[in-house]
């Protein structure tokens, strides 16, 4: 009796989760109309009208969106899904003749799960693609959707494998090569004769794809290289103290925010202070939950984008982020906002309209991200032009934390 | 078809169930009427299945705990690709290329099993279950350490112990193509696997492992299992026997491993980690400990199950597990299987024997 019991009301929670979730899918598309009149951001007429426009953009495209919404790695899918939905209701809310529907799918950042999300958005007829947010699902998706010619642009995939080789892969964030080569220009210019520590992951694609150019530029002045992996990223007083021990005056991190706390935090309680440098994966530092982020002060931050700017456009966007998710968006939110709306500008210069094909609207946006005269101010830069091969080409920004917020130096 | 006994009645139904499903499945396809989604959960099903059954051999058939199947099937995937793309230039055509890397993943996967089981299985006790856990985590770290290219001057190969080498240091000409990029995975790809193959695949394997449990030295291994000691009285070698399944599990999830490779554009090593393996698992303990046809529908259920569920978005994952609770209740449940008992009169044989 008591197993059927368990069963009933198993089956109960099974349904009436059911119905939470079936209620929740459709506002996902919806815009808001009620939403005050969303200013555009302020770059929006930067769309070079001489661009080679077939005619008047119109219709409501849509929009896939692919990332991690489950697992370890959902904040990040979660976030540059979420910064995403924010420009597409935007733009939906300005009511002009291009309007967006958006749907993002779960890949548990899992490069076959990621397949699978994709087919399902192709089954939902997605014309254009913002993802996926993770290199390893990208570089899966990113063949299946150069065999099928959907125009892709990944806010934070940053691989240059990602791109190498398809036309339609676009990027909105550096590439990790570029990042690593824009930290040793950094350190060598501003921290001349520096002995430098690297700690980085090496079972991760980005930690090794940023460490590896860093250390190309930099492998004269590096006196201490520290590994970590997935599995042992909650304790780092050996890197930390050999670190010390071979003197390193300047502490490089290309790693992700939640492991730079535990190191921080060991390297304050051995009496370590160098100067750490991050890059935009340690952006989100300040907001951990449980870490004193006194500890980060004087780190510096190689990120594009601060929550903290003072511009109209990261102020609105903050605060419609923070009423959507509760929290401050970090810059995968800010990169999967850019996305939508470098898609949007790119829409209204190539005058494409919703009712062409796959291919029409692919080649056109190809043509008109490549071309001289497209650029695109965000969130996350200013001017930044895309080069055929799809990378983005922007200006790092440095910030330094001081008083538990970030600073220009 | 009288003559017949109950579990020959069962392996061919196991064999007609499955041609029967890839028939109608196929025909689908080629109707186009399967959705893109559906499409794209084919050939991971099959794989899954390949993986499932093998896991079966050692888990349900020799008794034995392995939590690092998905090990076999990361060694199996990664020597599979590596010997599908340098073969690119010497052999056009990708079938051929698909079943080289299919037997190249395999022999690879074995010949790494056999290492993990010789001394292994010598031994009483759980220790496999803690070996091979191990082993799934040095398989990860190893790959994460290999950068592999090729070029017109053949096959390069680094092993990037210090972790301060990379894709450079192999010194290839100017066509040189990366094939396994250390922890950036193995990139650029090309697809192979195809629908067909996966079920050719699930047949071979069905063959094997069904073939193995009914014969011989399938009985001396179910008797290793049931009891060593009564086992080894009657002069059956137990390390040999255990060996055999554990090998031939270990070739087949690495045959599995080849063919989900091929599937994708990137693959990453860590796609192979522990939760590969307990999910593999479940699939096995849902199906049916030591049933053959079990570890089939379970893999195909449990892969589809939280694709299906995508319209639920955020909730699938917790219904998906609230699910398989409900399906392992449901399945120990005694007046359950009284019910069925009843409307399938012959039940009780067939589970005794499945």
């Amino acid at each position: 009796m008591k197993k059927i019991l368990a069963l009933l009301l198993a089956m109960a929670m099974v349904f009436a989760l059911a119905a939470c979730g079936g209620n929740s899918a459709p506002a996902a598309t919806q815009a808001p109309a009620a939403e005050a009149p969303a200013e555009a951001p302020a770059d929006s007429g930067d769309a070079p009208a001489e661009a080679p426009a077939a005619g008047e953009a119109s219709g409501t495209f849509k929009i896939g969106g692919i990332g991690p919404m489950t697992g370890d790695a959902a904040q990040y899918g979660i976030a540059a899904m979420g910064g995403a939905q924010i420009a597409v209701d935007e733009i939906n809310a300005l009511g002009g003749p291009v309007q967006f529907e958006f749907q993002a799918e779960d890949d548990q950042a899992v490069a076959d799960n990621a397949v699978n999300a994709y087919n399902t958005l192709k089954d939902w007829e997605m014309q254009i693609m913002v993802g996926a947010v993770t290199t390893g699902s990208c570089v899966a998706v990113a063949s299946e959707a150069y065999n099928d010619r959907i125009f892709s642009l990944t806010p934070s995939a940053s691989s240059t494998d990602v791109t190498a080789g398809k036309d339609n892969m676009f990027q909105m964030c550096f590439t990790d090569p570029n990042q690593g080569k824009a930290g040793a220009e950094y350190i060598s210019t501003n921290f001349p004769e520096a002995k430098v520590a690297v700690i980085y992951r090496n079972d991760d694609a980005y930690s090794v794809g940023i460490r590896d150019a860093f250390y190309a530029e930099m492998s004269d002045s590096i006196v201490y290289e520290g590994t970590f992996t997935a599995d042992t990223q909650t304790d780092f007083s050996v890197q930390v103290k050999a670190a010390q021990d071979a003197g390193a005056d300047v502490v490089y991190l290309p790693i992700y925010y939640q492991p730079a706390t535990v190191i921080l935090t060991q390297a304050k309680s051995i009496g370590y202070a160098p100067t750490f440098v991050g890059v935009d994966g340690m952006d989100g530092i300040l907001d951990q939950e449980g870490f004193d982020a006194s500890l980060a002060e004087g780190v510096l931050v190689m990120s594009p984008f601060s929550a903290s700017s003072t511009d109209d456009l990261t102020v609105s966007f903050v605060s419609k982020f923070q009423e959507a998710h509760g929290q401050l968006p970090n810059q995968f939110a800010a990169d999967g906002y850019d996305c939508v709306y470098a898609i949007y500008n790119a829409i209204q210069a190539a005058g494409v309209t919703a009712d062409m094909s796959n291919e029409e609207i692919c080649d056109a946006l190809i043509a008109v991200f490549t071309s001289d005269d497209f650029s695109y101010s965000g969130l996350t830069g200013e001017g930044m032009t895309w080069s055929t091969a799809g990378e983005v080409t922007k200006l790092p920004m440095a910030f330094v934390i001081t008083d538990g917020v970030y600073v220009k130096p | 078809m009288k003559k017949l006994k109950t579990t020959t009645k069962i392996d061919f139904a196991t064999y007609l169930g499955v041609t029967l499903a890839f028939v109608i499945v196929y025909s689908l396809q080629k109707a186009g009427s399967l959705s893109n989604a559906m499409n794209s959960w084919l050939v991971p099903i099959c794989s899954f299945i390949v993986m499932a059954v093998s896991l079966n051999l050692v888990v349900g058939i020799s008794g034995e705990l392995s939590l690092g199947h998905a090990g076999f099937m990361s060694v199996g995937a990664f020597s599979g690709i590596v010997t599908a793309m340098s073969l690119t230039n010497a052999i056009p055509s990708g079938a051929v290329r698909l079943v080289l890397a299919i037997l190249v993943g395999a022999v690879f996967a074995a010949v790494t099993g056999f290492i993990v089981g010789v001394p292994v299985l010598r031994l009483r006790g759980d220790y496999l279950a803690i070996v091979t856990l191990a082993f799934g985590q040095i398989i990860k770290d190893l790959i994460n350490c290999l950068i592999v290219g090729y070029d017109s001057r053949g096959l390069h190969i680094l092993f990037n112990i210090s972790g301060q080498k990379s894709v450079t240091d192999l010194h290839m000409d100017e066509a040189g193509v990366a094939i396994i990029k250390g922890a950036q995975g193995a990139v650029g790809i090309t697809k192979l696997s195809s629908f067909f193959a996966g079920y050719i695949l699930v047949m071979i394997t069905l063959i094997i492992v069904l073939n193995l449990i009914r014969s011989r030295t399938g009985r001396a291994i179910m008797a290793v299992r049931d009891n060593r000691i009564a086992a080894e009285s009657v002069g059956i070698n137990v390390t040999k026997y255990r060996l055999i399944a554990f090998v031939t599990s270990a070739a087949l999830a690495g045959a599995a491993g080849a063919l989900f490779g091929l599937n994708y554009g990137g693959l990453l090593s860590s796609r192979f980690d522990f939760n590969t393996s307990i999910l593999v698992l479940v699939y096995v303990v849902l199906g049916g400990l030591g049933s053959i046809w079990g570890s089939v529908i379970g893999a195909t259920v449990l892969y589809i199950l939280p694709e299906a569920l995508r319209s639920l978005q955020d909730y699938r994952m917790l219904i998906y597990a609230v699910v398989l609770i409900l399906v392992m209740l449901a399945t120990n449940n005694a007046q359950l299987k009284a019910l069925l008992g009843r409307v399938i009169p012959k039940r009780k044989g067939a589970r005794s024997n499945g």
